[in-house]
């Protein structure tokens, strides 16, 4: 709403203006979420350039810094809501996100047990 | 008819709505319903990439040919361009032509530049010995990157056509629906652009 007040009616040919308006956020909105972005690129980065932290710290953060950076974009850049019209998006994000998970998870996870059990020829603790 | 108590501006958007048969809103979400499919297309892509990339074949490695501060900058050009994407789209809605018509241009160029970035890479690595053929870490990595920078490059194509009609229509209702799918296009690439520089490049260099 606030961002409809700042396409104030304008008396143009386009009627749906103020609507569409409340659809593409403001220029604060891309402003903050280019900030917000721009630090969790560079956290990342500079943790994995200059290999301050320990390995699995690294990795935790930089994973970690990528969900937070794909939220941000989908809240400052997509402007996903969770308001009454909006549903249906975000019931899309979620299956899809499920999926994703799924998909991911399941090939790797199976794939290192085939690996583990069948292909490679590890050195074998003795039992 | 309440219709006629609201103020000129609410009334404008609600008639808008209900007589001229707005396909915009349902557009958008058939369009947002196909970016996830493309998500779950990426997602392939990724849990390939994740399997493989130890399967180097006694050939390079990621940690040996990725340079993160290349990276960096295209990740860089990337995400300026989603902002001035939305910037343009502000200017759009606005129906401030000129402005638009820089904005897009600037998003154009910044798209360029990333791929130019990427294409420079491909050539380098291939150049370098480190072809898609060379072992299952490599070939898995040119699918996802190329894929990826195949979706850029048909959004400067889709930008460019938008560019066109906008300099030849206006910004109608129907650019805009247009206008607003490209966006969101073009936002969506941004963040698995996130997925790529994490997963293959910071993980791989690690």
């Amino acid at each position: 709403m606030a961002t409809a007040s700042r396409h104030p009616a304008r008396p143009g040919p386009d009627p749906s203006a103020a609507q569409a308006a409340q659809a593409h956020g403001s220029a604060a909105s891309y402003r903050k979420g280019f900030i917000l972005a721009l630090v969790l690129t560079v956290i990342p980065f500079a943790l994995v350039m200059g290999e301050f932290l320990p390995r699995t710290a690294t990795v935790a953060i930089v994973l970690g810094a990528a969900v937070v950076q794909m939220v941000v974009h989908l809240i400052y850049f997509l402007h996903l809501k969770t308001g009454e019209g909006e549903r249906w998006n975000l019931v899309a994000l979620v299956f899809t996100a499920i999926v994703v998970g799924i998909v991911m998870a399941g090939s790797i996870w199976v794939m290192h047990n085939m690996n583990y059990y069948m292909m490679v020829p590890m050195p074998m603790p003795a039992h | 008819m309440s219709a006629h108590a609201m103020n000129a501006q609410a009334h404008a958007s609600h008639s808008a709505r209900e007589a001229h048969h707005d396909a915009g809103p349902t557009t958008a979400l058939g369009f947002w319903i196909y970016l996830m499919s493309d998500c779950i297309l990426f997602a392939a892509l990724f849990a390939a990439y994740a399997v493989l990339s130890p399967a180097t074949a006694n050939g390079p490695t990621g940690a040996e040919l990725f340079d993160l501060s290349f990276v960096l900058a295209e990740t860089f050009l990337l995400l300026l361009s989603s902002v001035t994407f939305g910037f343009g789209m502000l200017a759009a809605v606005g129906q401030d032509r000129p402005r638009a018509m820089r904005w897009f241009i600037a998003t154009f160029l910044l798209g360029a530049g990333f791929l130019a970035m990427e294409l420079y890479e491909f050539n380098h690595l291939i150049q370098m010995g480190a072809a898609p053929g060379t072992s299952a870490f490599l070939s898995a990595f040119f699918t996802l990157v190329g894929t990826h920078g195949l979706h850029v490059a048909f959004g400067m194509i889709w930008l460019a056509t938008m560019m066109a009609h906008v300099m030849k229509d206006g910004l109608t209702d129907t650019n805009l629906t247009r206008l607003n799918c490209l966006s969101m296009f073009w936002h969506f690439l941004d963040i698995i652009w996130i997925g790529v520089f994490t997963i293959v490049y910071l993980m791989g260099a690690l």
